[in-house]
C-alpha cells in the first residue's frame, strides 16, 4: 500500500472514530423508524422497574435481550451515563477488526500477482 | 431498561418463533453465498476498505437524525456499502455489524438477527446496488450523476428494506397492530429515513471518489471521468 493508500485508510478511520467517539452525542433520543412503528398505539413511560407501555402495540411483544448485560449494552460501557463516546469507539475498533480478519481470510490466495504496480503481495 | 431509546434492529418477539427460524436460514444461506462471491472482489487494496466501511457503518449508524417530532432515523447502509465494495462484500460489512451490536452493544435481539440480517444486509444491500448499477453510467458521467445515483439508490434501499420486516411481520408478526397500519407508518416513516440514508450516502461516496475513485466499486470499468488531480500526490498513484 502507498503512502495515499494508507493516508486515505487511516483518514477513513480517524472518521468513523470521530463520529462514534464525538458525534455521537449528538444523536437524536428519539425512537427511530422501526421504533416508532412498534410503539404506535402505546404511550412510553418511565417507571422505577423500567419502561412501561401502556395501551396495545407490537413492541409489548419484545423481549429483553439475551445480551442485556453486557458492559456495552445500549452503547454504554457498564450502563454509565455519558459513555455513549467510549462505547462507540471500542464498537468502531471491534467491528474494523472483525472486518479486516473476514476480509483477509476470504482474499483469494494468490491474487497479489495482478496487484498493480507498488503493491507488495500479501501486504495490505 | 432504556433500551428503547438506544435501539435501533428488531428485538426479540416482534415475529413468531418459526418466522424468526426461516429468517435465519434466508440469512444464512445468503451470507453463504456472499461469502464465496466476495472472494473475487477483495484484493490488497478492496479487502482493508471493506474493514474499515465496516467500522464507518457501525459508526454512522449510531447518529440517529430527527425525521419528524418524536421520531428519529439512521443509516441502514446497504447501498452505502453496494456503491463502494460490492454487493457480495457489502452485504458481509452490514452483516458483521449488526452481529456486534446484536452481541456487545443489546441492539436488536439474537433471533431476530436473522431478520434484521435479511432486512439491512441483504435486502437493503442488494437493493441500492441493484439502483445504483441501472444507473451507473450516469453515475460514472459527473460528480452530480455519482451523487444523484448515491441519493436515489440509498433512498430505495431504505424503503425497501422497512418493506421487508413488512413481509415478516405479515408472515410471523406477533401482533398489536394491523398489517395496513404497520405497512404505512413503516413506508411513510423510512421515505423520510431514506432521504437522510440518501444524503449520508451522497456525501461519503463523493468523498471517497473525490479522492480514491478507483476504490468506488460502481466506477470500476466505466470511464475514468471522475479522477481529479490532486496537486503534489500525482505521483504517489
Amino acid at each position: 500500500m502507498n503512502a495515499l493508500g494508507s493516508r486515505f485508510l487511516l483518514g477513513f478511520l480517524l472518521a468513523a472514530l470521530v463520529i462514534a467517539g464525538g458525534l455521537s452525542y449528538l444523536a437524536s433520543p428519539d425512537p427511530d423508524g422501526l421504533d416508532s412503528v412498534t410503539l404506535h398505539g402505546c404511550t412510553v413511560s418511565g417507571t422505577a422497574a423500567g419502561e412501561q407501555l401502556d395501551g396495545t402495540c407490537i413492541a409489548q411483544n419484545a423481549t429483553e435481550s439475551h445480551t442485556a448485560a453486557s458492559p456495552l449494552a445500549d452503547y454504554a460501557v457498564g450502563g454509565r451515563d455519558g459513555t455513549t463516546g467510549l462505547a462507540g469507539v471500542i464498537g468502531v475498533l471491534v467491528t474494523a477488526l472483525l472486518g479486516r480478519l473476514l476480509f483477509r481470510v476470504l482474499r483469494r490466495p494468490g491474487d497479489g500477482a495482478r496487484a498493480p504496480s507498488g503493491a507488495e503481495p500479501g501486504k495490505d | 431498561m432504556g433500551a428503547m431509546n438506544t435501539a435501533m434492529h428488531m428485538s426479540d418477539g416482534l415475529v413468531n418463533a418459526p418466522t424468526a427460524a426461516v429468517f435465519g436460514l434466508v440469512a444464512a444461506a445468503g451470507l453463504a453465498i456472499a461469502a464465496s462471491r466476495a472472494r473475487a472482489d477483495l484484493d490488497e487494496r478492496t479487502a482493508p476498505m471493506a474493514g474499515l466501511v465496516t467500522a464507518f457503518v457501525f459508526a454512522v449508524q449510531m447518529i440517529n437524525f430527527p425525521i419528524l417530532p418524536g421520531a428519529s432515523g439512521h443509516l441502514l447502509g446497504g447501498a452505502l456499502v453496494a456503491i463502494l465494495v460490492g454487493p457480495w462484500v457489502g452485504s458481509l460489512c452490514i452483516a458483521i455489524v449488526l452481529v456486534v451490536q446484536a452481541l456487545l452493544f443489546a441492539d436488536g435481539g439474537l433471533t431476530a438477527l436473522g431478520t434484521n440480517i435479511t432486512n439491512m444486509a441483504l435486502v437493503g444491500t442488494f437493493t441500492g446496488y441493484a439502483i445504483a448499477w441501472a444507473l451507473r453510467r450516469f453515475a460514472a458521467r459527473s460528480r452530480t450523476g455519482l451523487l444523484v445515483t448515491a441519493f436515489v439508490a440509498a433512498l430505495v434501499n431504505t424503503v425497501v428494506a422497512s418493506l421487508a420486516f413488512v413481509l415478516e411481520y405479515a408472515v410471523g408478526g406477533a401482533g398489536g397492530a394491523g398489517l395496513e397500519t404497520v405497512f404505512a407508518l413503516m413506508v411513510g416513516l423510512h421515505v423520510l429515513v431514506g432521504i437522510g440514508e440518501g444524503i449520508i450516502t451522497a456525501a461519503t461516496v463523493a468523498a471517497v471518489a473525490a479522492v480514491r475513485p478507483d476504490l468506488v466499486y460502481l466506477l470500476r470499468g466505466t470511464r475514468p471521468a471522475l479522477t481529479l488531480r490532486t496537486p503534489g500526490t500525482g505521483a504517489a498513484r
